[in-house]
């Protein structure tokens, strides 16, 4: 058996009240092993402005401030700037919103550190709908997924819109380093964070995070199901570093319907849909793969040389 | 060094000054030339700081608000529609205990657009638990932020500051100011070091959620500290006295009110037209005084109270309006004054919205009015100064 290239140390402590199988406090177990223990955090509005605990409980290794909604890429940008005037340079900043935050009401202000080239590290745990308000759309809801406000019903049903690429918006900014991560794969979850924690800017990465309440699905599945959706290529795992894409698992390939099947919110689906899903992900995941092969530098990543 | 300057500089060099670490600010017209001088001075290095231009102002408070965690003297300035932007942001400040000051160039809030002066966007945000100076001159906003950074960072209070200057009137209009020498300034404003915060090594959550078993207990310290800021405004600007000649009345400037029998309440740059016709009307024997509002936040309830113990009129003149109610400033001051056993007879004049000038006339004519309702002693409906096509006799 080899051995695990991930850190022993826990930066989490136990006490986080986040729902049995929850795939964000995997999410932030591996970014804090990753980063170690100079690392301060910024939270807006989310599961994760709960699950740290009641106040004066508080379940993490690291300081954290928590910050509105809409308000995480501006508050990471004066944090930085505050730890700057100190000369504390080697601390770690780091940004850590639910997608909601992030490509809805937080997209402004993460647009504006990315552009202003904020050193920090912006964290999206994307359990693909506002879970703690009680499972509602976001941008970044697939299409078909039932979610409260797309409801199943029989005259049309579920999300008919498809999921932001926050990968593409990202990468638009010209930003060092972007990345996929998944609570499935660890190894490359650790390694990622790292990478990211020894570049300077704006690093984004954007972390698959189950969510068995919102997804309707078996809390003991998590892991299977962060692990389905890379190896049905749902959700590719892949880096973009320097503006250079490189696909960092490939997956098995397995049929889409393996993930969805094992999640209530797309139970509705039939066969046709299903097929339709599959497609678009084959196409997407031909392109990405395209574009790794090439090696090409992205042509939003300028460098004012 | 003195010198001539806007009230915008007046507010950039009271940011220098008082060594400002971190600013973040977004460009709002008429608080622009505030952020253009202070990205002047960083970048010359003249201010050693970090500027960050944000790309909004709910983003410029959330920057400071997390800066100041940080352990950051910060400063931001805007206006108007910025601040109303910042709204949920301002109130986040205050909970936070982040002893945050800002400029708001006061101006009206649209639509129809209006870039002039007007208190609307200030006092829409009275509640967000930030104290609010208003400001007569150039002078008293560079000493003001001064002062407000004292105040703010005492342990007692720890709770943002809001300077208000009205614009155009004292935002661009160039009045002698004294700088006061930075030796002086370092000494009666040490560097901010707050008990905590967001450090390594002190794992701690800032602004955790509570449970309602102590929710109102975080309030009751909110509350307690705005009420020690009273003190503290009074102390600090007796030290500021002491060290550089000025002060300014305290949270209710009192302009010839020992022999008053009616006084004009204003606040902001009204007042220095206040005190014009106060003087003149005085010369002619008609015994008024001026209570300028110089705190909106905290609210000078014990001064008006004690003013209006001596006075039969109070004219309370609003440079904004709360629909459905009246003035702010007025009905404040009528609250202030319920435990009274006597009370004055108090008129409400809404004069000088989206930068209408309130001129010597207008406020002759205020104290002429309220001298003739108090000696009648009704109760009296608020009053919209010289709107077109109302009220004739006031043209
Ligand atoms: C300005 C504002 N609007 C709405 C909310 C209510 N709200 C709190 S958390 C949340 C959903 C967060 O969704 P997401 O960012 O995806 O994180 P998740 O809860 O899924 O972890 C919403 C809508 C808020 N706190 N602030
Ligand atoms: S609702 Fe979902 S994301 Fe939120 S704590 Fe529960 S499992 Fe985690
Ligand atoms: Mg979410």
């Amino acid at each position: 058996m080899s051995k695990t290239t991930i850190p022993e140390e826990e930066y989490a402590y136990p006490g986080s009240t986040g729902c049995p199988g929850c795939g964000a406090n995997l999410v932030m177990r591996y970014l804090l092993k990753g980063l170690g223990e100079r690392t301060v955090i910024s939270i807006p509005a989310c599961c994760w402005a709960v699950m740290p605990g009641y106040w004066p409980s508080h379940c993490l290794k690291v300081p954290l401030v928590y910050c509105a909604f809409e308000a995480t890429g501006a508050s990471i940008s004066g944090i930085r700037a505050a730890l700057d005037m100190r000369g504390e340079r080697d601390v770690t900043v780091v940004g850590f919103a639910g997608d909601g935050g992030t490509v809805d009401i937080g997209l402004q202000a993460l647009s504006g550190a990315a552009e202003r080239q904020t050193d920090a590290v912006y964290v999206m745990y994307d359990n693909e709908a506002y879970m703690n308000t009680g499972i509602q759309r976001s941008g970044a809801t697939p299409w078909g997924a039932w979610t409260t406000t797309t409801p199943v019903d029989e005259s049309r049903g579920f999300k008919q819109e498809p999921k932001k690429n926050v990968m593409a918006i990202m990468e638009a900014h010209g930003i060092p380093y972007a990345a996929t991560v998944s609570v499935g794969h660890p190894e490359d979850f650790v390694k990622k964070v790292r990478k990211a924690r020894d570049v300077r800017g704006l690093r984004f990465i954007h972390a698959l995070s189950p969510c068995p309440p919102g997804w309707r699905m078996n809390p003991m599945k998590t892991i299977e199901v962060a692990r389905l959706a890379v190896d049905t290529r749902i959700f590719p795992l892949y880096e973009i570093d320097e503006g250079v894409l490189a696909i960092t698992r490939r997956g098995k390939g397995k049929p889409v319907s393996e993930y969805l099947s094992l999640q209530g919110r797309f139970g509705h689906l039939t066969p046709e849909n299903t097929a339709e899903i599959q497609k678009v992900i084959d196409a997407r995941f031909e392109a990405l793969e395209a574009r790794a092969a090439r090696k090409n530098l992205s042509p939003s990543f300028t460098q004012l040389a | 060094m003195r010198t001539v300057m806007t009230g915008n500089y007046a507010s950039a060099y009271g940011a220098k000054a008082a060594r400002a670490e971190v600013i973040a600010a977004y460009p709002i017209t008429p608080q622009t030339s505030i952020v253009e001088k202070l990205a002047e001075f960083v970048s010359s290095g003249e201010l050693n700081a970090k500027f960050i231009p944000v790309e909004s102002e709910h983003s410029a408070m959330a920057a400071c608000i997390s800066a100041s965690v940080t352990g950051a003297r910060t400063y931001t300035a805007t206006s108007s529609h910025g601040l109303t932007l910042m709204h949920e942001v301002l109130m986040w400040a205050s909970g936070a205990r982040s002893p945050i000051v800002m400029t708001n160039v006061s101006r009206a809030m649209a639509p129809p657009w209006s870039v002039w002066a007007d208190h609307m966007d200030s006092v829409a945000q009275r509640d967000t638990g930030w104290m609010q100076f208003f400001c007569e001159s150039n002078q008293e906003v560079l000493d003001t932020v001064l002062m407000a950074y004292k105040v703010a960072e005492s342990r007692d209070v720890m709770l943002p500051a809001m300077i208000i200057e009205d614009a155009f009137i004292l935002s661009h209009t160039s009045e002698p100011v004294d700088v006061p020498e930075q030796s002086q300034v370092d000494t009666f404003l040490p560097r901010y070091d707050p008990e905590m915060r967001l450090e390594i090594g002190r794992p701690m959550g800032f602004g955790s959620l509570v449970k309602p078993d102590l929710y109102m207990e975080f309030r009751y310290k909110a509350m307690k500290a705005m009420e020690s800021s009273r003190e503290r405004i009074l102390k600090v600007e007796e030290e500021f006295r002491k060290t550089f000649g000025r002060s300014y009345g305290g949270l209710l400037d009192e302009y010839r009110c020992e022999d008053a029998e009616v006084v004009v309440v204003v606040a902001g740059s009204a007042a220095g037209t206040a005190r014009e016709a106060v003087d003149a009307m005085n010369e002619r024997g008609v015994p008024v005084g001026l209570a300028r509002l110089r705190t909106f936040r905290p609210f000078p309830e014990d001064e008006l109270r004690n003013l209006a113990k001596k006075v039969r009129g109070i004219a309370v003149i609003d440079r904004s309006y709360t629909f459905g109610a009246a003035g702010a400033f007025y009905t404040e001051l009528c609250g202030s004054l319920f435990p009274l056993r006597e009370r004055p007879v108090v008129k409400n004049y809404i004069a000088g919205l989206g930068g209408r000038d309130i001129t010597p006339k207008i406020i002759e004519k205020i104290i002429e009015d309220i001298i003739d309702v108090s000696e009648r002693g009704e109760d009296v409906e608020p009053e919209w100064v010289e709107v077109k096509g109302l009220d004739r006799s006031w043209q």
